[in-house]
């Protein structure tokens, strides 16, 4: 029971990642790519229908974390105390500056609001890479749950690298989600970014999986059980094809490997942990593990039937507004503003 | 300061922000709901003028009520982790519940509402936000079932260092959550209430605009009426259930010092702490005290003395909290029944309408205020005679805290400011700048 529900937590991360990836990648390269009103607005409604249901992933991978394993949630936002924080608040004036820009007319007012959209989502990218290359390599903690480093400690190269790969996971994510839902030279320069981002993306990962060797345990599990290395096939599955289908410029297939891609990612590093949900880099008798941080089986009984009736639901739900919305979008006035 | 103050505080400031607009997204989905219905049923353009004005400045809040409600989830693991280790197996799963079952069917039926103008048919369209106001009302009653197994734990049993559930069942269905419930939506809906009439009458004193807001406002008042009634009589079994579950809050509730029957109300009073006393007590009212507690004039009430000193809560805020929230209440009745009698010649009314204008922000002070009673009125439990708030929070260092701290307070205040003039702005330009255009007819396309 309770490794079912280990391989839902990483499935809800993986999803979160993989659907707030694009729009936090998409945010991150406004700047660089939005040179009219246009096609900041382009950006904006390729976004503006999703964003906030892609952030309940975030709320119920979070969620889930409580309700499964309350153990290993204490211990985690505790002592990911303040990346968290900052993640929360750039999440914040991300979502303020989303909804708020189509409601102002005058352009520095709306200047402000962009701005604090792009700062929201670049801050909220880079530090989940960090804290995940962390909880990937060990954090210091106690058999208290005490933190015993500091916003620095976290900051280590290999947490750094975890930033950028995620940075540019995100970025290449969100410049084939542009490529496809727009048109013209805002279609062109996404889609020449995505190629670039992907040569980027691909040398990175190398790295990253190199260094992953020295600063984690993420390789046992897969020494000890081969089968397991199905996931990092996946991985390079995605990774190639959607390589391929950004030169072919098949823009939706290419999304949904990049996709694949970061799911798989994502899952690679959690079932690496297994049986760990949170390990501690004093002493690996301190990690929060499957058995002493989960909930009583009642309690993983009545979430479970709760997940396998919503959660399936929530994405035939979810897949029809993206039906609703889809094909390339306008650079009309729109967002909450056109909206309502 | 050390970090259990500042934890406390900051999860005050963020949790009295979040209800700042949790209350309009409750009561106004459902009356936009309305509206937009009638204009499906009845195909009268005005209650499509209607249902796009305050659809608008529904979106507005509703986005801030999302944005901020998202650091809640996290501040208990935050700021709370040893009760999160603590209580996780059975709050932690109503949070979890509450996001898989209502936060995804609001936030992607209501983005389908925003941008979907054109794009689904009209019934599909109503239908989308009846589903973010059924969706927002149950995400109120598992977050606030969470809220009432603090107040009052059952279910559940101490094994392995940790309360664990037993009974889900008796989780979700006992009397303070259900209690819980009625009381925060009905204040909600008064709140959303007299937020559109207070609107409405900011243009009907400008005869701007008469028709649609004498309409709005005549649908307002109805909604309000009825739960400004429905608020007070519940309210009442709400303080009999406090007296039998939760006496120290009661007490403190009136400032009740010596247990006795027959216990009076003073009309006023003034809580002197130190000497366990008030300092001031007149215009007794015999029996109501003990009426208010136990239905019966000659009740015994526990006094404040009858508990150890450090299981009483403070009693001033509480007491001055439950006293205004009450005053509030009866207070919106009269405005009510007031409107009432006038609903057919409003416009004859100035005066009625300039205080319905300033009443905007009563329901939001009732609203904080009740959540002060239940919440200060708690103390110094964070799970009510099973676990001390002092011990709930996290192993953190206090610059940590502080530094959220003062993030909070800043990004909020901008928020809040931000927000505060982006209505009004809204409001001032009244319905004609929400109207659905032509070149919105291409952008659908
Ligand atoms: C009585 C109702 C009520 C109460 C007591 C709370 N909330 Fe709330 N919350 C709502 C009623 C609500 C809502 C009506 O469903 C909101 C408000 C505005 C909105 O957009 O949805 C919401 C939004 C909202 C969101 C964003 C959902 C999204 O992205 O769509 C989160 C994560 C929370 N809340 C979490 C909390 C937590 C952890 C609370 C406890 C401290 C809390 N809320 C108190
Ligand atoms: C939204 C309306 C709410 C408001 C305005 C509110 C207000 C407050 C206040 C003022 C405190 C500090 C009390 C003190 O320290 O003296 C507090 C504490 C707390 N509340 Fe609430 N609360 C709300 C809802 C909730 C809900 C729904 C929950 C749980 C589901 C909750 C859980 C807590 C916790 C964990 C604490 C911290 C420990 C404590 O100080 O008791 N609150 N709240
Ligand atoms: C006049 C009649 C009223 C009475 C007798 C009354 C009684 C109470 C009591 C006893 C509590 C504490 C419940 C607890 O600690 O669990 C409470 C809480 C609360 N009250 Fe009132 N109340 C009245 C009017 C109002 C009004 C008019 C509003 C707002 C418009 C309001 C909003 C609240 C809220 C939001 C809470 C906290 C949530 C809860 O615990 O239910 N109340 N009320």
């Amino acid at each position: 029971m309770e490794t079912v529900w280990f391989i839902i937590w990483g499935f809800l991360w993986g999803v979160y990642f993989l659907l707030d990836g694009f729009d936090f990648g998409a945010g991150i390269l406004m700047p660089f790519i939005a040179r009219e009103e246009t096609d900041r607005r382009k950006i904006f409604n390729s976004i503006g229908p999703f964003w906030d249901g892609n952030e309940v992933w975030l709320i119920t991978a979070g969620g889930v974390t409580f309700a499964a394993f309350p153990g290993a949630y204490a211990t985690m936002f505790s002592t990911l105390y303040s990346p968290l924080m900052l993640i929360l608040f750039a999440l914040i004036i991300r979502g303020a500056g989303l909804a708020m820009r189509g409601e102002t007319e005058n352009p520095s007012v709306r200047r402000w609001w962009d701005r604090s959209f792009v700062i929201g989502s670049f801050v909220a990218a880079l530090l989940f890479g960090v804290a995940f290359a962390n909880i990937f390599s060990g954090i210091l903690f106690d058999g208290d749950g005490v933190f015993h480093g500091s916003l620095l400690t976290l900051l280590n190269p290999y947490g750094l690298l975890g930033g950028l790969l995620f940075l540019i996971f995100f970025l290449m994510h969100g410049a084939i989600w542009l490529a496809f839902k727009t048109e013209n030279q805002l279609h062109d320069r996404a889609s020449l970014l995505s190629g670039w981002f992907w040569v980027i993306l691909t040398a990175l990962s190398v790295i990253f999986l190199i260094l992953t060797v020295f600063a984690t345990d993420l390789y046992a599990n897969y020494l000890n059980n081969p089968l397991l290395f199905a996931i990092p096939a996946l991985m390079v599955t995605g990774l190639v094809f959607s390589g391929i289908f950004i030169r072919q410029k098949a823009w939706k297939k290419a999304w949904f490997a990049s996709s694949l891609y970061i799911f798989s990612s994502t899952l690679f590093g959690v079932i690496g942990m297994y049986p760990s949900l949170l390990p501690s880099s004093i002493d690996p008798a301190f990690s929060r593990t499957i058995h002493n941080s989960a909930s009583s089986p009642l309690t993983l009984k009545i979430m479970l039937v709760v997940v396998l009736i919503f959660i399936p639901l929530v994405i035939v739900y979810q897949a029809w507004a993206y039906r609703i919305f889809r094909g390339k979008v306008s650079g009309d006035i729109s967002g909450y503003h056109e909206g309502v | 300061m050390d970090v259990l103050i500042l934890s406390r505080l900051q999860f005050a400031v963020s949790t009295f922000f979040h209800f700042l607009f949790v209350p309009l997204t409750l009561g106004l989905s459902i009356l936009v709901a309305y509206m937009e219905w009638k204009y499906v049923k009845t195909g009268d353009e005005l209650y499509l003028r209607m249902t796009r004005f305050w659809g608008r400045l529904f979106v507005v809040n509703f986005a801030i009520g999302v944005v901020t409600g998202i650091t809640l989830e996290f501040q208990f693991g935050t700021n709370w982790s040893r009760y999160s280790e603590y209580v996780g197996d059975i709050f932690g799963s109503l949070l979890a519940i509450e996001a898989t079952v209502a936060f995804f069917l609001e936030s992607t039926f209501l983005a389908i509402w925003i941008f979907g103008w054109k794009r689904i048919s009209k019934k599909l369209h109503a239908w989308c936000i009846t589903l973010v106001a059924i969706a927002s009302t149950m995400s109120a009653f598992w977050i606030l079932a969470a809220n009432a197994w603090m107040q009052h734990p059952v279910g559940y049993v101490i094994r392995n260092g940790r309360a664990e559930l037993t009974d889900f069942l008796a989780v979700i269905t006992q009397k303070n959550a259900i209690m819980a419930f009625l009381h925060t939506v009905s204040a909600s809906y008064i709140l959303a209430g007299f937020f559109v009439m207070g609107v409405s009458a900011y243009h009907l004193l400008r005869k701007q605009n008469e028709p649609l807001f004498t309409r709005s406002f005549r649908i307002a008042l109805v909604f309000a009426l009825a739960f400004s009634f429905f608020e007070v009589a519940q309210g009442h079994l709400n303080g009999n259930m406090i007296a039998e579950r939760q006496p120290a809050k009661m007490a403190a509730c009136d400032a009740h010092w010596e247990t006795m029957s027959n216990a009076p109300l003073y009309l006023f009073a003034i809580p002197d702490e130190k000497n366990e006393r008030n300092s001031v007590e007149l215009l007794p009212i015999p029996g109501l005290f003990s009426f208010l507690a136990f239905n019966s004039t000659s009740a015994v009430v526990k006094g404040l003395k009858d508990f150890p000193r450090d299981e009483r809560p403070p009693v001033l805020l509480t007491f001055i909290s439950f006293r205004s929230m009450v005053g509030l209440g009866f207070l919106f009745i009269l405005l009510t029944a007031t409107g009432w009698l006038l609903r057919k010649k409003l416009m004859q009314y100035p005066l009625y309408l300039k205080i319905m204008l300033f009443a905007i922000p009563l329901p939001y002070i009732a609203i904080e205020l009740g959540w002060m009673v239940a919440e200060v009125g708690r103390q110094p439990w964070i799970v009510y005679g099973l676990m001390k708030t002092s011990d709930a929070v996290s192993p953190i260092a206090k610059s940590q805290v502080l530094t959220s701290f003062i993030g909070f307070l800043v990004l909020y205040s901008i928020l809040g400011i931000t927000n505060l003039f982006l209505l009004i702005k809204l409001i001032r330009r009244g319905p004609e700048a929400t109207q659905l255009s032509d070149q919105t007819e291409e952008a659908a396309v």
